[in-house]
């Protein structure tokens, strides 16, 4: 199964997931934010944490307008299947691919901690290894992840089942303690934590692996 | 533009006393130009030339069999086996720190990764060690909120992985913080970058972030006292680009596996005019530089101001001609400036142009070689009173003045502003002792810590200088590591009070003594002087940054006490009070001696744990707060309760050294009573581990209470 890893000049992450995807055996391909092409073939793209381009003017702003973003939004509209981790779920919203926006924490720090999150759907190749309503712990690290979007939003995508996790204990302020979300085929996902970063033992957590273990598994079978 | 005359107060105003100038004009013969006097006051103030410290740092043991380069260069290279190598340094930012606390933070972190990525190693590990003033100074809470978010910015969107550090409080910092920042990062021991230039008429090449007026004269600032017009200074701190210093990082790593580097600097204090003369002395060549050429973002800057400007993220490497294409390539790609600003000549002349005009003109050799070397009056620090008697305390009480204290309550506020997991290979969380990374895609794994112990320094330096080594080997041991080696970071008052220098020298010495009884070699370190407001000093404060190796097959001791657990104690308590954090926190005394430091010991008692490492599930050294606080800690961090036997301050508080504490089951701590005793180390049984309560000698308390008191007050203070 082939997948790639998006690399803007300040992607921080993008090692992590590709050890993550290799992991479970994908065959992982970097693709530099200046390439307007994907490589051929692709069965899944993934945009890592980071800075993209240092978070000036907004997280994920000029990252969403970088040529590689249109070959992603190009993917996604013929069915691929997307993951956008922390800076990577800021750029797939504002891209347009996801709906909403993150705003800065509502305490206003940076905060890096691990904290609980709720399976709220199973029911998407990202989230079927878990049972519906499990607790599963993943760290986060992130100034910007509060998660907002109009009240007729949130009910749509609660009403969708399109909330992919949330937060136990509301960290940032979130609106309805958001923390990953689906598109509408279900085949996007956003999501501020990091399941990259609790996937091995020496992590101290594996609470993560079975996230990309499921990924590959559904590819495998598609 | 005419350059202003160069008059008795100009001369006062570069820091350059009346004896230096002499010597500057002995040197050339003539008066120098303004760029000149600039370039000089750059080279000998004591930041850049070490002038009053470097008679001692040279005593130091910087040599062993694991270091494949000590001090001298950008960061001290140790090997870790298989053809790897760490490449680490401390360096303080504390006067920008404390005039602008987030950029001064920030570009202290900026530095000190140029630092490590310039010898040819990607950064993977961070830690700060930060001192504060009083937490109820008005300047304070400000100064931890700026500090910790400069810090967390720059390092955060860099993405290095800040693992540990320090934060403490005292108002001998009130008017003079202290940033010490390391970091760390991971090379092949045979691809390492040194700044020595080689061969003439090879271009000098500028690379990075544009040049602006930001720090024109910060390495003079930094070798100032500060006074009431320290707010005047505000602009000579430069201000941080960590997405800038991201890309320059690829951007070097990537130039470097081209195999277009023949040296590299990067342009810290005293930019250009440093780096310039620095890779010029070290290949014994001169440099020409033209500044019309250097990038520029700022219009009709002089050539004085070019070549003390400290704008961050710039670099100055000597590239193989033939290269230049592919080199230039890689700077395109990654969207920074690459400029040919000079080139190395025969002659050993330091050339600056501007337009065709000369600014500077001077022997290169003697910018660096001849800078000034004092060897500082000073005074042994008179032997402190013993200790009178100290007044008992309800134990539980005395439990939780300590962890009530920003001193010694949980830093989670602090280090959960610090992404400290990016780079997937941290091991453990911050929090608990020593940071543990991974190596990647290895089964070995490294261990940082930072320490000391102001007080005792103060008190003894000697004693002092050798306890913050002790520490921090007994950090690395308590995870398991073997201690490789050493950074120092000197921080003191003015050097040329008698009294402050002798702190600096006997803190050497008793440093000196230790790293080489522990066998932990100096290979890097910076000294930060004059650390005074108003004429008074900082505590003296030798921080080390240290690090250890865990090689592959060896397990990392990071596991919990649990329920049912013994509480073995290993070493011997003799119940020292003298400058303990007790006395300083329950009764407001600095009283006493530091505690003796037995380096044998230390020795002994490290190896032993080490050795028996499959015997221990948890194990944490002992230090401020001693024995009572090294439960504690070891407790909350388990969610479970813990009995001491003992009662009496001195065995609960006293800070008696090599020592430390570990958990493990009976059996177990069967094994290593017996192991101790063919090794003649000192063990004993404290207590053990079980319950809901912390309770010693049977005064308890609700274990959940007082983690609740540990984690809110540092918030509760500051938040």
């Amino acid at each position: 199964m082939k997948a790639a890893v998006v690399v803007y000049p300040g992607s921080n992450c993008d090692r992590d997931m590709k050890m993550a995807l290799e992991g479970v055996g994908f065959d992982v391909t970097m693709v530099w934010h200046k390439d307007a092409e994907l490589p051929q073939g692709l069965d899944f793209v993934a945009v890592p944490g980071g800075f993209s381009f240092g978070d000036y003017l907004r997280c994920g702003a000029i990252a969403a307008r970088s040529p590689v973003s249109q070959s992603i939004a190009d993917f996604a509209a013929k069915g691929g299947h997307v993951l956008g981790v922390c800076n990577g779920f800021q750029v797939l919203t504002e891209a347009g691919l996801l709906p909403g926006a993150l705003l800065r924490n509502a305490g206003l720090k940076y905060i890096c901690r691990t904290v609980g999150l709720k399976v709220e759907t199973t029911s998407s190749v990202f989230t079927n290894a878990y049972t519906q309503d499990q607790v599963i712990n993943i760290p986060i690290a992130h100034h910007d992840g509060n998660y907002n979007a109009s009240a007729d939003e949130i009910a749509r995508l609660r009403g969708e089942n399109r909330v992919a996790f949330s937060y136990v204990d509301n960290p940032n302020g979130s609106q309805g303690d958001i923390a990953g979300i689906l598109s509408e085929n279900r085949r996007v996902l956003g999501m501020m934590p990091h399941p990259e970063r609790a996937f091995e033992p020496a992590h101290g957590n594996t609470d993560g692996k079975p996230f990309f273990a499921s990924l590959i598994e559904a590819m495998a079978t598609a | 533009m005419t350059e202003p005359k160069i008059t008795p107060e100009l001369i006062a105003s570069h820091g350059l006393k009346d004896d230096e100038y002499q010597r500057i004009l002995d040197i050339i013969g003539r008066e120098p130009t303004f760029t000149e006097l600039g370039i000089f006051s750059a080279m000998w103030n004591e930041h850049c030339s070490y002038k009053s410290s470097k008679k001692w740092l040279r005593t130091l043991p910087t040599e062993g069999p694991q270091v494949i380069c000590g001090p001298g260069e950008n960061a001290g290279v140790v090997d870790i086996g298989d053809g790897q190598a760490v490449v680490f340094k401390m360096e303080s930012h504390n006067h920008p720190s404390y005039i602008e606390p987030y950029q001064g933070a920030a570009t202290g972190v900026g530095g000190i990764l140029r630092d490590v990525f310039t010898m040819g190693a990607r950064p993977i590990a961070a830690m700060n060690s930060l001192s504060f003033g009083e937490p109820k100074h008005h300047k304070t809470k400000q100064l931890v909120h700026g500090v910790v978010e400069g810090v967390g910015g720059y390092g955060n969107c860099f993405g290095v992985p800040t693992v540990g550090g320090e934060v403490r409080f005292h108002p001998a910092y009130n008017g003079n913080c202290l940033v010490n920042a390391f970091a760390a990062g991971l090379a092949d021991a045979d691809k390492i970058f040194y700044s020595a230039a080689s061969g003439v008429g090879m271009p000098v090449v500028y690379l990075g972030a544009k040049t602006g007026r930001d720090g024109v004269g910060g390495a003079t600032m930094a070798s100032a006292e500060f006074d009431d017009t320290i707010e005047e200074k505000r602009p000579t701190v430069q201000v941080g680009d960590p997405y800038t210093e991201k890309r320059l990082m690829e951007a070097t790593l990537e130039l470097m596996e081209t195999g277009a580097v023949i040296s590299i600097q990067d342009m810290g204090a005293a930019g250009l005019t440093c780096s310039a003369v620095e890779m010029g002395d070290k290949g014994d060549l001169g440099v020409r530089l033209d500044l019309e050429k250097v990038p520029t973002r700022e219009a009709n800057m002089t050539a004085y101001e070019m070549m003390l400007s400290e704008s961050q993220e710039r670099m100055l490497m000597v590239l193989r001609p033939e290269k230049e294409a592919q080199a230039k390539a890689v700077f395109d790609k990654w969207d920074l400036d690459f400029a040919i600003v000079g080139e190395t000549i025969a002659e050993d002349r330091f050339l600056i142009m501007l337009n065709g005009e000369i600014k500077a003109d001077l022997p290169l050799k003697a910018l660096s070689g001849n800078a000034p070397e004092y060897d500082r009056p000073w005074v042994e620090t008179p032997a402190v009173d013993p200790l009178d008697s100290v007044p008992e305390v309800d134990p539980i009480d005395g439990l939780k003045a300590l962890i009530s204290s920003p001193n010694y309550a949980s830093k989670q506020w602090v280090y959960e502003q610090y992404d400290s997991q990016v780079m997937a290979d941290t091991v453990r969380q911050p929090g608990l002792g020593a940071g543990l990374i991974r190596v990647h895609d290895t089964g070995k794994q490294l261990a940082f810590t930072s320490d000391v112990t102001p007080r005792y320094v103060k008190a003894n330096p000697f004693e002092g200088g050798k306890q913050a080594v002790a520490e921090a080997y007994r950090n690395l041991t308590a995870v398991g590591a073997r201690p490789l080696a050493t950074t120092d970071n000197m921080n003191f008052g003015n050097p040329e009070k008698p009294e402050i220098m002798g702190q600096f020298v006997f803190a050497i010495k008793g440093i000196g003594e230790a790293v080489k009884a522990l066998d932990m070699p100096i290979v890097s370190g910076n000294v930060s002087l004059y650390n005074e407001t108003d004429g008074k000093g900082i505590l003296p404060t030798p921080t080390i940054g240290a690090v250890g190796l865990i090689a592959e097959g060896e397990d990392p001791i990071i596991g919990q006490a649990r329920d049912g657990h013994v509480a073995v104690l290993i070493g011997e308590t003799f119940g020292h009070l003298g400058q303990s954090a007790l006395l300083a926190e329950v009764f407001n005394r600095e009283d006493g001696d530091a505690p003796y430091v037995d380096l044998a010991l230390e020795k002994l008692n490290g190896e032993f744990i080490r050795a028996n490492r499959d015997m221990i599930k948890a194990c944490t050294d002992l230090s401020d707060g001693g024995l009572a606080v090294a439960a504690f800690e070891m407790a909350e961090a388990a969610g479970v309760g813990i009995q001491l036997d003992a009662s009496d301050c001195a065995t609960l508080f006293g800070e008696d050294q090599a020592r430390y504490l570990i958990a493990c089951n009976f059996d177990q701590a069967e094994a290593l009573m017996i192991a101790a005793a063919q090794e003649g180390v000192k063990i004993e049984t404290v207590g053990r581990f079980t319950g809901s309560d912390v309770s010693f000698g049977g005064i308890s308390a609700s274990l959940e209470d007082l983690s609740a008191l540990y984690r809110n007050s540092f918030a509760n203070t500051f938040g």
